[in-house]
């Protein structure tokens, strides 16, 4: 099969300042990207169009919350947790919120150890940060379990607007089979980098070409999207 | 395949960026939690959320996903139109304070 070089043509392509050169780069013939690689950019198109989701999402709750007559339930109470005695606020979603962050700073460093060719600390840092974003879905499966115990459903709960229930577990859910999504992916690509496929050149099982080491920095683009939108749920769902 | 040289001057930065950065978004979350922790209420809880959300979000987008490196051709492509939601956010605004005052006028008071 032909290999279309699927990198930058001339990563040093003269780039005009501001406005003038993104007038510059899509008038251009072909590719308005100039130094990023298809599977970059198409990545970035995809998050695109996720971040629409998320966000008609984030709305949709917006306006069910903003509309309805029946007090909204106060998520501090209904995710405060008893810790050894302690009542304490909001503790399960704090310590998820960390152990996103946390995911993410260790595949920002395996993008990085990837491009310098570490393929031992490259694997093992998206390994840990498959194990973290495994966490992150086995504490959001605990608040799920926790809270269809005390009664909460998409049509009612036992504390105020029944609406409560269902944008909860619409956007909950839909970040988590993205986070569940993702861990897979870390999967697959790490045991690629461990197993040098990169290095040898050896041809995908799917796609029967070479990969790059490219594939981690794009993995981490996805990644890195799911703790962005953890981010907004947090702050719009969580705290507000 | 010509490519090995062609990406390595791409996305090189010192680790010590990404701890650093690390270090902000715990710094921004614990802040986000003290928020509620708090009981801080009205405006200045809303606003804080806010500050707190787009600082976090900005970091991860522009470090970690390396947005504030690629050329501008790409980063408007995908920044600018996300933007667009906001006036999405303005019409349902609009829309649910409406649903509100005839939830109000016609069925709460009757019933």
């Amino acid at each position: 099969m032909n290999e279309v070089a699927p990198h930058t043509l001339n990563p040093k392509i003269g780039r005009a300042p501001g406005w003038q050169g993104i007038v510059a780069d899509w008038s251009s013939d072909q590719r308005a990207f100039k130094n990023v690689s298809w599977g970059k950019a198409m990545m970035w198109i995809f998050l695109l169009s996720d971040t629409f989701i998320f966000g008609t999402f984030l709305i949709s709750y917006m306006t069910v919350r903003m509309s309805t007559t029946v007090p909204w339930p106060n998520p501090s109470e209904v995710f405060a947790l008893e810790i050894a005695g302690h009542h304490l606020p909001l503790i399960l979603i704090a310590i998820m919120t960390f152990v996103l962050i946390s995911s993410s700073g260790t595949m920002a460093m395996a993008v990085n150890f990837g491009y310098r060719r570490d393929r031992r600390k490259t694997a093992i840092l998206m390994l840990l940060t498959a194990v973290l974003g495994a966490t992150f879905v086995g504490m959001q499966a605990f608040e799920w379990t926790k809270l269809i115990s005390e009664g909460v459903r998409p049509w009612g709960n036992p504390w105020g607007a029944e609406q409560f229930g269902s944008s909860f577990f619409m956007i909950t859910g839909f970040h988590g089979t993205h986070v569940t999504i993702g861990v897979i992916f870390l999967i697959i690509v790490a045991r690629k980098v461990w197993r040098g496929d990169f290095d040898d050149g050896r041809r995908g099982f799917f796609t029967s070409r070479k990969g790059h080491y490219e594939i981690v920095e794009i993995t981490g683009l996805y990644w890195h999207f799911v703790d962005l939108v953890w981010v907004f749920i947090f702050a719009l769902f969580y705290l507000w | 395949m010509a490519q090995p040289t062609a990406h390595t001057d791409a996305q090189q930065h010192p680790i010590r960026l990404y701890l650093v950065v690390w270090c902000w978004l715990f710094v921004l979350s614990l802040c986000s939690y003290l928020v509620d922790f708090f009981h801080v209420a009205g405006y200045l809880r809303w606003s804080l959320i806010l500050i707190f959300m787009a600082l976090k979000a900005g970091l991860i987008v522009a470090v970690f996903m390396h947005m504030a490196w690629e050329r501008l051709a790409l980063s408007y492509a995908i920044l600018v139109p996300p933007l667009v939601l906001l006036v999405f956010v303005g019409i349902m605004v609009f829309e649910s304070e409406y649903t509100l005052f005839t939830r109000v006028a016609y069925f709460v008071a009757g019933s």
